[in-house]
């Protein structure tokens, strides 16, 4: 079992980062989201979870620009973010490691680090987070002149989530990063996950696997058929009957 | 800035040369074909920008060619009746040539602009049949326009094309490749080509780079029209067909998709083609060399023959993405299939 997250107080009294109020996003006449809100707080882990289709994705990606929200509002650290495109988020501190993972099959481990800099220009800071990216994942280093597509699962995932950070976020969005890995890899990617919030950077987590998302995060939202049906601490979640009978075969 | 000019001073004064010795010697023959080659190389290696580099297939290239190659006509034709006093006669149409061809080059590369925006949100098939959609519009529309010549087309376009004028701009167009594929836009351009959802969660403005990538491919376009126009010595819609288009997107198919000197020795090879099988069937065939005339007629089912053997057995093209001395300087990298 993980040990927990560092504590932050109660949630009130944390700064809000990431503001998201009655979004709603349809895919032509079908409404994949029904108004959802959240937030996440300086420093926090946010766990979103819930079954296939629950609009798990859908809430992330709207969050990250990258789909357009027919209503509702989106704001990063006050600043009204709703409909802004994707690239233009990067700037502001958001990072998105989107699901499937995405990385660059035919470039090498590094070029791929190298585009999660993108929009950085201090070669010296680049190579460092390179380097802490190689601290996090040692087998990246040994990778880093291979081609991502030749990467392992939990590998590309590993990438995946070194190229998010080369941005130097303060949010990140991680969409499923269990997703087809195997028990053991899953765990080091949480292990990694932590530390990379215990450094600073809220993450955003959607995650099938509820279990792992609840024993990681500070604050959850349980969400079903487009809509926020029950949000708590990962404890209390976890305890919920609902939600160990729903999500947790119990 | 001095560093990335020497090579430029280099390429002109070895062009220089190169030209008067084609001249003394009067091989009129090797010019007229290292003339088809160029312009070739120049079409191959743009089009690569944006169909290898960045991934959008686009089958329009003629169309681009086709604005270039008139607006250059037409400025030369009516620049013909004046003459630069202070400098000689050749000098001074080289000079407006030159300015005709940045002129043809800008307007095709606005055009490039005007298709890009609107269309290059599309994926894949889409941009295609746009950009085919759009190398079609072109010709109909010069077909049709009595001041463009309609299909007789630009009569007495003056000859002003020459072999070192042709591989100056192969040239120009060859290191813009090769600078841009190295520096950071080469990189969100390849990163667009990868996977577009993970490069704009990158921070590379998809649309942005496309357009731009679009842009500069459809001004070389425009240039190699301009040229090969005042080769020709008329500018006639018939010439700037879909044939065109697909002839270009098979050197870069063939080339790799990506690789600029996989592009360039395709155009160099399937260019002498079709020279190549004229010789060969006048050496062969019956006396009075009437295969050798039907080059041009069995030329399309061999690009065809050619592109569905390379598909079938090495799909990413010859070099891949690769340079053609990639194999010698670095370690070789294995591509994935997508």
């Amino acid at each position: 079992m993980l040990e927990p997250v560092k504590t932050l107080g109660t949630r009130a009294e944390r700064k809000r980062l990431l503001d998201v109020q009655g979004v709603k996003v349809a895919y032509g006449a079908i409404a994949a989201l029904k108004g959802v809100s959240l937030s996440v707080g300086e420093g926090e882990v946010v766990a979103l979870i819930g079954a296939n289709g629950a609009g798990k994705t859908s809430t992330l990606r709207a969050v990250s620009g990258m789909l357009k929200p027919v209503g509702g509002s989106i704001t990063l650290r006050g600043q009204d973010i709703t409909g802004h495109k994707a690239h233009t988020l990067v700037p502001k501190g958001m990072a998105h490691a989107p699901e499937g993972r995405g990385i660059f099959p035919n470039l090498t481990v590094e070029e791929n680090l190298k585009l999660g800099a993108f929009l950085r220009h201090d070669t010296d800071g680049i190579e460092a987070d390179a380097e802490k990216s190689f601290t996090f994942f040692p087998v990246l280093k040994e990778r880093r002149k291979q081609m991502a597509g030749t990467l392992s699962g939990g590998e590309q995932q590993m990438l995946a989530i070194s190229r998010a950070l080369m941005s130097r976020p303060q949010l990140l969005l991680l969409d499923e990063p269990s997703l087809g890995l195997a028990p053991q890899v899953t765990q080091t990617i949480f292990r990694i996950l932590r530390e990379v919030n215990a450094q600073g950077v809220s993450i955003l987590l959607v995650e099938q696997n509820a279990h792992l998302a609840l024993g990681l995060c500070h604050w959850a939202y349980v969400l079903e058929t487009g809509e926020v049906v029950m949000n708590g601490t990962g404890a209390e979640l976890l305890q919920s009957d609902d939600i160990r009978k729903a999500y947790l075969g119990e | 800035m001095l560093r990335s000019l020497t090579p430029v001073a280099i390429a002109i004064a070895v062009l220089a040369l190169v030209q008067v010795l084609l001249n003394t010697f009067e091989m009129e023959f090797v010019s007229v074909l290292a003339m088809k080659v160029g312009i070739s190389v120049i079409l191959a290696v743009s089009l690569n920008i944006i169909n290898g580099m960045t991934g959008q297939f686009s089958i329009g290239h003629a169309g681009f060619m086709a604005v270039g190659a008139y607006t250059a006509s037409a400025l030369t034709l009516t620049l013909a009746d004046y003459r630069l006093s202070f400098l000689p006669p050749a000098l001074s149409d080289q000079v407006y040539f030159v300015l005709a061809l940045l002129v043809g080059g800008a307007a095709a590369a606005l055009a490039g602009f005007l298709v890009g925006l609107p269309s290059l949100r599309l994926r894949g098939d889409y941009l295609a049949i746009v950009t085919l959609g759009f190398g079609e519009i072109i010709r109909v529309v010069v077909q049709n326009s009595p001041s463009l010549g309609g299909s007789l087309g630009l009569n007495n376009v003056p000859g002003y094309t020459t072999v070192a004028m042709v591989w100056f701009w192969a040239f120009v167009v060859v290191l813009l490749a090769f600078r841009l594929s190295q520096s950071p836009h080469g990189r969100a351009l390849w990163a667009i080509r990868e996977d577009e959802v993970a490069a704009e969660a990158m921070g590379v403005d998809t649309t942005g780079y496309k357009v731009r990538a679009f842009v500069v491919s459809s001004f070389f376009a425009g240039v190699a029209g301009g040229l090969f126009t005042h080769y020709l010595r008329i500018a006639t819609p018939a010439k700037f067909d879909f044939m065109l288009s697909m002839e270009v997107v098979v050197m870069v198919v063939a080339g790799g998709l990506g690789s600029t000197t996989g592009a360039a020795t395709a155009a160099i090879f399937l260019t002498l083609l079709p020279e190549g099988l004229r010789t060969l069937f006048r050496s062969v065939g019956p006396e009075d060399g009437s295969w050798a005339d039907k080059v041009d007629q069995v030329r399309m089912p061999i690009y065809g023959l050619l592109l569905v053997i390379i598909m079938l057995t090495r799909p990413q093209g010859i070099f891949g993405r690769h340079e053609v001395w990639d194999r010698w300087l670095k370690p070789k990298k294995k591509p994935v299939p997508a």
